[in-house]
């Protein structure tokens, strides 16, 4: 019997409706008890939580790991140890790999490198062969060889009938469709979100509407098959609104936001306004142009970020995913129209979420649901997403006060392209423990 | 002449310049007037200074008249065009200007298809870079030279009025002269297509936004008329050409309907009855070949503040 105690932390679950200082013990794997153990009942190891916070496992529903294909920009084991060390004891892995995840031997190939990462890996397999929107792949096969849900991310499929068929067959073979939404014809060659700055900076600006149109079209073909979906990186209020209104009559929709459109508004684009002079200098960081700030869908505007912090709070949307895209250096060293889309998330996504329960926008409880509870629901992990006894043993042990600078060149992660380099955050994971095991922890954490 | 003191290591755009910088590179480039018009049309001032013309997009007159300006300082000038150039070997452009930086230049005026091309690459290399267009973005020098011409046909600038007609969405000539209409006060309107029309301008400050050319041209001292990038047919911008200059295009009888001492301008090159009308660019109204003179003397005085300011 393998015994890890986690002493003295403020475990809060609202799977369980706790929030209190407590102890957990977890044994073989699986949460044995909550509660002071009993007298002489010895652990193997032990934690010393005081002071920090004790959640299930987080889930992080939306990276991009690049293996196969892509591995100078990150590895399935790069980044599993950037999702330890965010804290992150699982993450779902995008289809869009080289070869793309269509087939049932990229997934076994797949969950073969992650057997020994340190985080449990959840592919998603691709909805259409390649990516390509024109056939769809064979999803019980590959359901077969563990993939958690589908999606064409990266892309939307353009085919609203295909589209049906795809609801169609996912909903009876019990997975969920993530939806990318982006109407191709409105995003155009769009670089930025389209609004002042955009004007201001001559960029070719991607309407808020190019993921509107799509998320009501997902919706409604969902909607009318009666398929679960789950829309990826929503970034409008208008996005908002949509699937306030889709809940509210009842549709199978879950959303998630990232922690970039719920920290920064297109105005980053023209000016990482949030740095100190000496910092740009020291650093030889462009204020403006820089490509740090340049993914997909853009980052919008006050409003937007405002309405999606709302969103979250409230229940509209479900979950935080990073969209974690790792690109290597050269590649984002270009001017910006030439830089391809995305940030990484993985390691700075704890502290920006732990930043909107101090701005009292998210309960603690909140917060614990949409790292944790959510994404286990919606990619329908069974035995993860709470620490109630017989659960699988992932817990994520936050340090609340800790005190620190975003140093890239520390990351985990093979990639450094994240637009919050310098940021002064609080809180961090502690310690990361995956089924029993801690897989991270923290320098200075017992 | 007195060496005047640019405070810049780089030309990147209007956008960032102050009222007195702006006035300081119009009197600058006024006395470089004089330059072009004697029979030995040079000067000493760049003499062993190497100005490089890095152009990634096609152009023949701001690239000639930066090249004419640069000799006319004495500096030598190299032109460097995407066809020539490792642009077709997959270089980066950082890559590429690394290179350049390594043939120690003085100066280095880009024009590059992307915003924020310039800026980019001032911030790798040593060289003063000057920012001869960048994508939609800026295109300073020519916001310069209308400006010139603007306080020399016009006698002032501030207060004046000017209404800027076309596809201004994709025009870097746009912004960077709205730019210089809010540091300066001059009153801006604008006109075009709304498929061409930036969705918010508010940056911009106090700017006119007119459905009507009409509207815009009515009260106007100086009336700009923008390039219609004829590539843009059958991208559903706009229904046709002959739309397009029939709504908007700068004929003699829409130009009646202007102030009678209002001028005419055009940063080229044109299309004669697109934008504007054969009679009305060979008109007495329009300044189009002033501007162009004031090209040369605005580049000159660029590369004379940015060569000066670092010596």
């Amino acid at each position: 019997m393998k015994r890890l105690l986690i002493r003295g932390g403020r475990l809060i679950d609202p799977s369980c409706g706790r929030d209190e200082v407590t102890d957990l013990l977890l044994v073989d794997g699986k949460v044995a008890e909550i509660g002071p153990p009993a007298v002489g009942a010895a652990a193997d190891r032990e934690i010393d939580a005081t002071g920090g916070w004790v959640i299930p496992g987080a889930i992080d529903m939306h990276v991009h790991l690049r293996e196969p294909g892509q591995e100078y920009k990150e590895t399935i084991r790069t980044g599993a140890e950037a999702a330890a060390a965010g804290g992150f004891t699982g993450v779902a892995c995008m289809a869009n790999t080289v070869p793309v995840n269509d087939h049932a031997a990229v997934t076994r190939f797949i969950l073969e490198r992650a057997a020994t990462a340190p985080v449990r890996v959840y592919p998603v397999g691709a909805v259409t062969r390649g990516l390509a929107g024109k056939q769809l792949v064979d999803m019980g096969e590959m359901i077969d060889a563990g993939v958690a849900a589908f999606s064409d991310d990266g892309r939307t499929v353009v085919d609203s009938a295909l589209l049906r068929h795809a609801f169609e067959y996912a909903a009876v073979l019990g997975r969920t469709i993530i939806c990318h939404c982006q109407d191709d014809r409105l995003f155009g060659g769009g670089v930025m979100h389209e609004g002042r700055v955009s004007a201001s900076l001559g960029l070719p600006g991607i309407p808020a509407i190019a993921e509107e149109v799509d998320i009501d079209r997902c919706i409604r073909v969902a909607e009318y098959v009666g398929a679960p979906l789950h829309i990826a990186h929503v970034g409008t209020r208008g996005a908002v609104a949509i699937i306030a209104a889709a809940k509210a009559r009842g549709v199978a929709v879950t959303a998630e936001v990232t922690p970039h459109h719920l920290m920064l508004d297109h105005r980053a684009v023209h000016d990482l306004y949030y740095f100190p002079e000496d910092v740009h200098a020291a650093r030889n960081w462009p204020r403006r142009f820089n490509t740090w700030t340049k993914m997909s869908p853009p980052l919008r505007e006050p409003e937007d970020v405002v309405a999606l912090r709302r969103a979250l709070a409230e229940g509209v949307i479900d979950t935080v995913a990073t969209d974690h895209a790792p690109h290597e250096q050269n590649e984002k060293e270009v001017e910006f129209a030439s830089a391809p889309f995305g940030v990484v998330g993985l390691e700075t996504a704890l502290p920006l979420v732990l930043a909107l329960v101090r701005e009292g926008v998210l309960t603690p409880a909140r917060m614990v649901d949409c790292l944790s509870g959510a994404p286990a629901r919606i990619l329908g992990l069974a035995g993860r997403g709470s620490l109630a006894p017989g659960m699988d043993a992932d817990v994520t042990v936050i340090d609340p006060g800790c005190r620190w600078v975003v140093e890239p060149e520390r990351f985990r992660s093979r990639a450094r392209n994240t637009p919050f380099a310098g940021w002064r955050v609080q809180g961090r994971a502690a310690y990361t423990v995956v089924a029993g095991e801690v897989v991270y922890a923290a320098a200075g954490a017992s | 002449m007195i060496k005047a003191v640019f405070p810049h290591k780089d030309l990147l755009g209007i956008r960032n310049l102050g009222r007195d910088e702006i006035v300081m590179i119009l009197d600058t480039a006024e006395s470089f007037k004089e330059v072009s018009r004697r029979p030995i049309k040079k000067v000493p001032s760049l003499r062993g200074q190497t100005v490089i013309n890095l152009f990634y997009e096609p152009s023949t007159r701001t690239r000639t008249s930066f090249e004419i300006a640069a000799k006319r300082l004495s500096a030598d000038a190299v032109n460097i065009s995407a066809s020539t150039s490792s642009v077709v070997k997959g270089e980066t452009l950082a890559d590429t200007v690394r290179n350049l930086q390594a043939m120690a230049p003085d100066i280095v005026v880009m024009r590059h298809a992307c915003a924020g091309a310039a800026e980019y690459v001032a911030g790798i290399i040593a060289a003063g870079v000057v920012n001869a267009g960048d994508g939609a973005h800026e295109h300073p020098t020519q916001a310069l030279l209308d400006l010139l011409t603007m306080r020399q046909h016009c006698g002032r600038l501030e207060g004046l009025r000017l209404a800027i007609i076309g596809d201004i969405a994709h025009s870097r000539v746009a912004r960077s002269n709205l730019w210089a209409c809010r540091t300066l006060g001059i009153h801006a309107r604008v006109c075009g297509p709304p498929s061409m029309m930036p969705r918010d301008l508010a940056d911009f400050g106090e700017v006119e936004v007119c459905s009507r050319p009409e509207d815009a041209i009515a009260t106007a001292d100086v009336i700009m008329m923008l390039r219609l990038q004829l590539e843009r047919q059958g991208t559903g911008l706009f229904p046709s050409l002959e739309e397009y200059a029939r709504r908007y295009g700068l004929n003699r009888e829409r130009l009646a309907r202007a102030p009678a001492d209002a001028v005419v301008m055009h940063p080229g090159p044109m299309n004669r009855g697109v934008e504007i009308a054969g009679d009305v660019a060979d008109g007495r109204r329009a300044v189009i070949l002033d501007q162009v003179e004031n090209g040369v003397a605005v580049r000159m005085a660029i590369l004379y503040l940015l060569g000066g300011s670092r010596s």
